[in-house]
């Protein structure tokens, strides 16, 4: 029994190593802890001021035509490998100490696959001041239906 | 000289209810359709079907904006094939806009969970025609004559989703 167990043991691990995309998958928001969460009324003062953020949205891309932050990029979506790439690629010239807010809203917060990945993602790279808006609901409840400021793709 | 303050109290008293309904009316911009002809639409399915929603006038229809990757509506799925397969007898057809990027995941779900309904992709002008879908899932309920007669937002309570859906269904 322990010579199976043995001879099967490293092919599961392998198994699981080799499997990045179902691991890319859902990472709840819940992990970003409160100090590196923006409200979206601190957002919407800093957008006016000479200090904005580079703004991301790592969600859908159809949702971010609708409607998204003004000056915003779209760098996602987050829960997907080919979707982080596309992040990496839109913060590869940013130094690593820029200040950047990742947000989505395509759900509620406990519930979206998308920040959490994109978040993890550039600590990894190094990036030192990231914040995730904290969108509870939805975007369009918790921005648009507020009367924040939006542009259309 | 006769007490003019108590009736322009009451004047800004109802000044005031009437500001406060306003904006709460304007608390919700773009979708203005409750009660109101549903906004109409042709589109081809996944299995290219023209589906055109005037055809479903006499019908309840059930107008689900979804996506794969949103969690909530993953749970709604079941219960909806559940609904088609129960109810589509007595005049019940469930219509599912995807908000997907891509119709290659969508194909892949409908399969694995043996859809039984038309799904339709989305885009912004479908999303826009329903006051913008900015966060999933949104359902609609549409009655026989072609109403808008609820909305649900978010993760919904499906018991009272589907009392109102038979509601529609028993009114003639």
């Amino acid at each position: 029994m322990r010579k199976i167990l043995t001879s099967i043991l490293p092919c599961f691990v392998l198994f699981i190593c080799a499997a990045p995309g179902v691991w890319a998958q859902h990472v709840s928001a819940n992990i970003i802890p409160d100090a590196d969460r923006i409200q979206p009324n601190q957002l919407r003062t800093m957008l006016k001021s000479n200090h904005a953020p580079v703004v991301l949205q790592v969600g859908s891309h159809l949702l971010f035509q609708e409607a998204h932050i003004p000056g915003s990029r779209y760098a996602g979506p987050g829960s997907q490998d080919s979707g982080i790439e596309v992040l990496q690629k839109a913060v590869s010239s940013l130094p690593k100490d820029r200040f950047i807010v990742l947000y989505c809203g395509c759900c509620p917060w406990d519930r979206c696959p998308n920040v959490a990945p994109a978040w993890q993602r550039l600590h990894e790279m190094g990036y030192s001041s990231v914040k995730v808006l904290y969108l509870p609901d939805n975007f369009g409840d918790d921005w648009v239906t507020k009367g924040y400021p939006t542009e259309r793709q | 000289m006769m007490d003019m303050r108590r009736p322009l109290r009451g004047c800004a008293g109802f000044l005031f209810a009437v500001a406060v309904a306003a904006t709460a009316f304007a608390a919700q911009p773009g979708f203005t359709s409750m009660h109101k002809p549903a906004p109409e639409f042709v589109r081809a399915d996944l299995s290219q079907q023209p589906i055109d929603l005037h055809a479903y006038r006499g019908q309840v229809v059930l107008l689900a904006f979804w996506a794969t990757w949103c969690a909530p509506c993953q749970l709604e799925m079941p219960h909806f094939v559940a609904w088609q397969r129960q109810y589509g007898s007595k005049g019940l057809q469930i219509i599912a806009i995807s908000m997907d990027d891509d119709a290659q995941p969508v194909r892949r779900l409908l399969q694995q969970r043996h859809v039984n309904y038309p799904v339709v992709m989305g885009d912004v002008k479908l999303a826009e025609l329903y006051g913008g879908v900015m966060g999933l899932p949104v359902t609609f309920l549409i009655d026989r004559d072609g109403m808008v007669a609820a909305r649900f937002k978010g993760e919904s309570n499906l018991n009272l989703m589907r009392n109102r859906m038979l509601q529609l269904l028993n009114e003639h």
